[in-house]
């Protein structure tokens, strides 16, 4: 079965045997969501922290808060349990490496501590993470076992 | 303004703007590399983040990145791409360095002379727009990425993404005589940006 490829600011839902793809998180972050119970996996590529910065509204995926909240809906749909509801995050590096404190590019780490802070306000608990560092990712999520599978240029490939 | 709003009319504005930009960065390009280099006519277009992506090869091809932030009247920030498979090309014919061997991390030499390249470019542009509308700009040093092109606009992207969900593209490609090599600058203006500028011009918006 095909993966779902998963966008920038975009998310899905699926079950097992069809597994979902996001390719080149930079400061953007993958966030997996899953149900062991019922094999039933999500994935959102949030770009930014915090919807009540933003003036757009209509993109609920762009959002590290409201991406996890349209996320669940989407699972709970497919028949997954909140309470079974389990995550692995990916991402969030920061790509450029400014000379000065540049506050404004720290947008990574950012997304990290927003998704994390989202997670624990909906409590689901983070089993594993690959985030920071200043290069970009590409990330499987195996729906059949929930695995995290990272690849990246020429920083090697792993699983979480 | 939505960059979904732009007419025709504004298109050709930016067009013209980004004509005389990319004669001036051709006349400066040739001057420092002392070779002919030209420039065509740029493309405009509006797309969302997505297909953003997609025009430099899709979000898990390499590319060479420069960005740098504009700030002052009229913020924006300003991203030069270059696709991986004319990143030797780049190199070697308009700036006579060694070949970059395949996945190899670009060398020292190779990234300040792209840095330096986006630096004339972003002065050539913004230029131009100076010379239209009389708004100073200031530029920020530029930084540089060697990555997946979707991770390298993610991060360019970011302060646009609270407001929009498509980005102004101004797609530029260099000549050595016979020779072409693809690559796309992006003018990323930040909310109210578009506005300042075609008010200065006496453009409805």
């Amino acid at each position: 079965m095909e993966d779902i490829k998963v966008g920038m600011a975009d998310l899905a839902a699926t079950i097992a045997p069809q597994n979902l793809v996001t390719i080149g998180l930079g400061s953007c972050v993958g966030i997996c969501l899953y149900d062991k119970a019922t094999k039933v996996g999500g994935l959102a590529h949030i770009m930014l922290p915090d919807s009540t910065q933003g003036r757009t509204m209509q993109n609920k995926a762009k959002y590290a808060d409201t991406a996890i909240e349209v996320l669940l809906e989407e699972m709970t749909k497919l028949g997954a349990q909140k309470r079974r509801i389990t995550a692995k995050i990916a991402g969030g590096a920061q790509m450029f490496n400014f000379s000065g404190n540049n506050n404004s590019m720290k947008i990574g780490e950012r997304n990290v501590i927003a998704v994390k802070e989202e997670l624990k306000r909906q409590g689901i608990s983070l089993l594993a993470e690959d985030t920071g560092e200043n290069f970009g990712r590409t990330i499987k999520f195996d729906t059949s076992d929930g695995s995290l599978g990272i690849k990246t240029g020429n920083r090697g490939e792993k699983t979480i | 303004m939505n960059f979904e709003n732009i007419n025709d009319l504004h298109k050709d504005v930016l067009r013209e703007i980004g004509n005389i930009g990319a004669g001036n960065a051709a006349t400066s390009l040739s001057a420092i590399l002392n070779k002919k280099v030209n420039m065509d006519v740029p493309e405009i277009s509006v797309l969302p983040f997505n297909k953003v992506v997609d025009i430099m090869g899709g979000a898990d091809n390499y590319v060479a990145g420069c960005f740098l932030e504009i700030s002052g009247e009229a913020p924006m920030s300003l991203l030069f791409v270059i696709p991986k498979e004319s990143i030797n090309l780049f190199i070697t014919v308009l700036l006579g360095l060694p070949p970059m061997e395949d996945n190899q991390e670009l060398d020292e030499m190779s990234i300040s002379a792209l840095k330096e390249i986006t630096n004339i470019l972003a002065g050539s542009y913004l230029t131009a727009l100076n010379g239209f509308t009389q708004i100073v700009f200031d530029t920020s040093v530029p930084a540089f990425a060697y990555d997946m092109a979707g991770a390298i606009l993610g991060n360019a992207l970011y302060l646009l993404g609270n407001v929009s969900d498509s980005a102004l593209v101004i797609k530029s490609l260099f000549k050595e005589e016979d020779k072409e090599v693809d690559s796309h600058l992006f003018l990323l203006p930040e909310p109210g940006t578009l506005e300042a500028i075609f008010e200065k011009l006496g453009v409805s918006v």
